[in-house]
């Protein structure tokens, strides 16, 4: 059975792709795994010390890749929402709704990591920094996303609600990092920023890409495992769903 | 004409009708019965446009409702299961503001005219949180009095009602689908109207 | 014709019914003037500390005395059946839901904006500020009510919408926080405030174009 050969659209029912999840996961898993021990090495051992902060620095390659990924996945979601509402797939509501507490995760371990680089290098676990401050907002709009989800009881109507919540916030975030930007040099008080990082050797870059390549494959996992238990959820009184 | 064909519903993940069919010609209505929970209001709802069906389609006239929105509403009076009553108005300013919203401005006559055929004229400078039960379907059922639509969906609006009011309401029915109207109700009592116009229909697998 | 008529109605009825209940109108206020009044008795009275805080904190206590009262927005319209009616009215949904935000504005943003200036005068903001913050508020509670919506829409009779309304609306409203506070701390600082108000005018004019649309989404999903 050749690439080309296969019904890409079979795979958009629940019923279809609960098995399909369940094949790849493991490969992801396994990917995640081994990038993630590549990634940590060059991070350790390859990476070289850096003159000015020392080994504190190393804490960059979780804490960025976690950044992009707590962006890229709100994009994703958003995206699967717009997909789910406008061809109504029941799929992409599902895909939506396991992808947002993996993107709260890795937000919340932006948020911790960028703490724990904060305390060595400027003293304090808390800066207002225009980054992490819209880190923090993008956290309220995954817990907003996931709490309305969780309140609303037909799934039919709590996978669109959540959906549009979803788009309005993908609308609003570069509104809000954009005033965030702004209100930060308004006040110019707390004018430490992360982006001032140390001129990044390209050996810290390629750490970074793996690790963040390790994230995206835990992701992908993670969620099709998500995916999974959503689709068992729901469908547990369809037919297809007890045969075997 | 209201034709109906192969709707599906689903509420809460289970299968309320399914392959649902019905028509519905002037001077008919349909008395649609099933037990609590049978999706009887859901059916309502989504005949009215409120709601969309899993599948299946409504049509007026030939035409998708979907499509034709602005001119099914012009001729359809939903009243649902509450009767869109605002304690804070009075009687007669609910009657007004409920028509007005659907584009309808009446004279202080078709009012009083159609309050005084309901029993409310009197009570029509209260405030409606004085009025029973009763009184607020009376005042919600007062639109059927003054509103020209083709099409009536109604849902339960028997409940609460007295004989009397039963009665009244009976016989508006009779003279709406006599003038060629139609009419889609649910309720749990047997109405009585003259058998010419009656179709009962079940709803519920 | 006819739609403008409707609209004017539902306008008229829609402040009439608020007008036959002042203390909910009423109550709104005291929240504000109370939220203002705690932070010099909880941060202490020193002028130029009060001078400091005050454009952030009347811009706080506005934002969240204007959420108080969203969930009222479609709740009671909810309840008593009649936003079935008004979905089937011949007016589009879009138009209905910008409608029911004016009136929402007109009894709720527009007098926090109007009192506000007086609530400054506790912080020992100057003439010109005071005018700054009227503006700013002016031309921001619009738009909390405007996103607002949206969210009022969305949890509308779900269990605990109260407190889920917040967690969903709050972080939107951050932007227009910081703008506004934002100019009215600028012009406090002998700085222009032109910036933060003519963003907020932006996003005024996106709101009022979108956030409809996407409110009456939303009570779509919710009428459902």
């Amino acid at each position: 059975m050749g690439v080309m050969g296969i019904n890409w659209f079979k795979y958009s029912s629940p019923q279809a792709f609960y098995p399909l999840a369940g094949k790849l996961a493991p490969y992801f898993l396994g990917a995640a795994a081994l990038l993630a021990m590549v990634g940590l090495y060059v991070s350790f051992f390859v990476a070289p010390t850096d003159f000015q902060q020392g080994e504190a620095y190393r804490i960059i390659f979780v804490h960025v890749p976690a950044a992009w990924m707590s962006m890229f996945i709100y994009l994703v979601m958003a995206g699967w929402a717009a997909v789910g509402l406008a061809l109504n797939a029941r799929l992409s509501f599902m895909m939506a709704q396991a992808l947002a507490p993996t993107g709260a995760m890795f937000t919340f371990l932006a948020l911790v990591t960028g703490a724990l680089w904060g305390k060595p290098m400027w003293g304090a676990w808390w800066v207002w920094d225009a980054r992490l401050t819209s880190e923090l907002i993008l956290l309220f709009l995954y817990i907003g996303y996931m709490a309305l989800q969780a309140a609303i009881e037909d799934v039919r109507r709590a996978d669109r609600a959540s959906a549009l919540f979803a788009l309005v916030g993908a609308v609003n975030v570069p509104i809000i990092y954009f005033s965030v930007k702004w209100w930060n040099t308004l006040h110019q008080g707390a004018s430490v920023s992360l982006t001032k990082a140390p001129a990044m050797a390209a050996v810290m870059l390629w750490g970074m890409l793996v690790m963040a390549l390790s994230f995206w494959a835990y992701t992908i996992a993670v969620a099709l495992l998500r995916v999974r238990c959503v689709i068992a959820e729901r469908e547990r009184e369809a037919a297809w769903m007890s045969e075997d | 004409m209201l034709q109906v064909e192969a709707l599906a519903c689903q509420r809460g993940g289970r299968w309320l009708f399914d392959h649902f069919t019905l028509t519905l010609i002037p001077g008919e209505l349909i008395h649609l019965q099933g037990v609590n929970g049978s999706g009887k209001t859901s059916l309502l709802r989504i005949l009215a446009g409120l709601s969309s069906p899993e599948s299946g389609i409504v049509r007026w006239n030939g035409v998708d409702i979907q499509e034709c929105r602005d001119e099914y509403v012009s001729h359809l009076l939903y009243l649902g299961h509450q009767p869109a009553v605002k304690d804070d108005l009075t009687v007669r300013e609910n009657l007004q503001v409920s028509c007005r919203l659907a584009g309808l401005e009446p004279s202080a006559e078709s009012l009083r005219s159609a309050l005084e055929e309901t029993g409310l004229l009197s009570r029509s400078n209260l405030p409606a949180r004085v009025l029973s039960q009763g009184q607020r379907r009376r005042l919600a059922l007062s639109r059927l009095w003054l509103e020209n639509r083709r099409l009536w969906i109604l849902d339960e609006p028997f409940t609460a009602l007295d004989v009397h009011a039963t009665q009244l309401l009976e016989r508006r029915l009779e003279a709406h689908l006599a003038a060629g109207g139609m009419v889609i109700l649910t309720t749990h009592q047997q109405p009585d109207i003259a058998e010419d116009y009656l179709r009962i229909l079940g709803v519920g697998t | 014709m006819k739609t403008l008529h409707i609209l004017r109605w539902l306008l008229q009825r829609d402040i009439q019914l608020v007008f036959r209940r002042r203390s909910d109108l009423v109550s709104t206020l005291f929240f504000f003037v109370i939220a203002v009044s705690l932070f010099p008795l909880g941060v202490g009275a020193e002028p130029a500390l009060l001078r400091a805080i005050g454009p952030g904190v009347l811009w706080v206590a506005a934002l969240l005395s204007a959420m108080l009262s969203l969930s009222r927005l479609f709740a009671a319209d909810h309840a008593d059946g009649t936003l079935e009616q008004l979905l089937l009215s011949p007016v589009p949904l879009t138009l209905v839901v910008g409608v029911k935000v004016l009136a929402h504005w007109l009894v709720s943003g527009l007098p926090l904006a109007l009192l506000a200036p007086l609530l400054g005068l506790q912080f020992d903001l100057a003439a010109r500020d005071l005018g700054v913050l009227t503006l700013s508020l002016l031309l921001g509670t619009p738009l909390l009510s405007l996103i607002g919506a949206i969210g009022a829409a969305l949890t509308l009779g779900v269990r605990g919408a109260g407190v889920l309304l917040a967690v969903l609306v709050l972080p939107l409203y951050i932007p227009v926080l910081i703008f506004g506070a934002g100019a009215v701390a600028a012009s406090a600082t002998g700085m222009d405030p032109a910036a933060g108000l003519s963003l907020l005018g932006a996003l005024l004019a996106l709101g009022v174009v979108f956030a409809p649309l996407a409110a009456a989404a939303a009570l779509r999903l919710s009428i459902e």
